[in-house]
């Protein structure tokens, strides 16, 4: 998971950079807003000469799932009230995935605390050290960094689009998108998709869960589960496994990545979004011991 | 307003936003329609950032040596490399197809 988030957050500071921001505001955004995706998204529209005002709705929109993580971690751990607002700012992608695949109740806290300071503090290390090295690489076309942000997009939507409906959702949103750029000022037009998006997701088209994975898979294939092995609880690598008992649609078209996944029983329907599953298949018989149920 | 207030402000949206989740109660979690939405904003947000930073330049069109990133970056990603292994192949794919002469 570091070397993953690392590398993210590595690109994300140079990428800011390459969009005309300050190493101060690039770090204000990583030690404050804390959530990748909404952080591409706000440098991402600054980059194509969008207001401030479409940079923040963008990042503000594409933070609504976080809102939804934070439910499941409050349902989940139910902390106490002074520990909300600590732990609502380290609710990411990683660390519900994290607390979420354990089933201990212990586990899962202890899960959420070291994934979410974990990766707190590697995203802004790593945002730091990008920042100065996009710095120091100088002119952002001929370095090809806008191509650069293309692939990160490009690679932030890819593992959200697993079934027909939210590649539909994606081919629309782009049209969508790229007819509306020469008719209203830049930044605008994302957030024509947007309202697309949801109005294609309230008419009951859009995937049930599709689109709440994490950013980056903390635990990239191959990597997982070995190096990390039996230092933490977070080793095991866990996937995003949506499931959620009313359309299997989703669930029979992303084959793909469910093999070797097993079901957890008693454990309630509603965690089932973001349950973990095993990665068996990759680790095989070494999976670390720890009592959970999902290996 | 400035970039740095859109910046606090998009900040204070976040943390926000997380920290409501918090609040509201646990049967919201069971109505489909809002995770429904909340993933299909997600997907049509990055979907909307990827058409744009591909194909507009200002309030134009364009096709240019962005769209060879675009289709090394799509490459990658199918051959399952990692993210920032992605990105460099953007950033180099997009340099070079400058450097041959592609806008």
């Amino acid at each position: 998971m570091a070397i993953a988030t690392g590398l993210y957050g590595l690109s994300f500071g140079a990428l800011s950079v390459a969009a005309g921001l300050d190493l101060l505001q690039i770090m204000a955004l990583s030690l404050l807003l804390f959530s990748g995706g909404s952080q591409f998204a706000f440098i991402g529209v600054v980059a194509g000469g969008g207001s401030g005002l479409s940079a923040m709705s963008a990042a503000a929109l594409l933070g609504i799932r976080n809102g939804v993580y934070g439910m499941q971690v409050n349902v989940l751990l139910r902390p106490p009230r002074w520990r909300k607002l600590p732990m609502a700012h380290l609710t990411i992608d990683e660390s519900v995935a994290t607390a979420t695949g354990q089933t201990d109740p212990q586990e899962q806290r202890r899960g959420f605390w070291a994934a979410g300071i974990g990766v707190f503090v590697l995203w802004n290390l790593f945002t730091l050290v990008g920042a100065l090295a996009g710095n120091a690489l100088g002119d952002p076309a001929r370095w090809g960094l806008d191509g650069a942000a293309v692939a990160a997009f490009l690679g932030l939507l890819w593992p959200r689009i697993r079934a027909r409906e939210p590649a539909a959702i994606a081919v629309v949103c782009a049209v969508v998108t790229l007819i509306a750029v020469p008719l209203v000022p830049p930044g605008v037009p994302i957030l024509i998709a947007a309202v697309v998006a949801a109005v294609l997701g309230l008419s009951g088209l859009g995937p049930a869960t599709e689109g709440l994975e994490p950013d980056v898979d903390p635990y990239p294939d191959g990597v997982a589960g070995e190096p990390d092995a039996g230092r933490s609880e977070s080793a095991e690598g866990p996937r995003i496994v949506r499931e959620t008992g009313e359309s299997g649609v989703a669930r029979q078209t992303r084959g793909r990545r469910q093999v070797g996944t097993t079901q957890q029983p008693g454990v309630p329907r509603q965690f089932g979004v973001l349950r973990r599953s095993g990665i068996a298949r990759q680790t095989g018989a070494s999976q670390p011991p720890g009592g959970r149920t999902d290996a | 307003m400035s970039l740095w207030a859109w910046i606090l402000l998009a900040c204070a949206i976040s943390i926000a936003t997380k920290f409501l989740g918090f609040l509201v109660p646990a049967k919201l979690l069971d109505n489909p329609r809002m995770l429904r939405v909340a993933g299909s904003l997600t997907i049509g947000l990055l979907a909307a950032l990827t058409a744009v930073n591909t194909f507009a330049s200002g309030q134009e069109l364009a096709v240019d040596a962005r769209v060879v990133a675009l289709l090394v970056a799509a490459v990658a990603l199918w051959l399952r490399a990692p993210f920032l292994v992605v990105v460099a192949l953007g950033a180099v794919a997009a340099g070079v197809a400058r450097l041959l002469g592609a806008g």
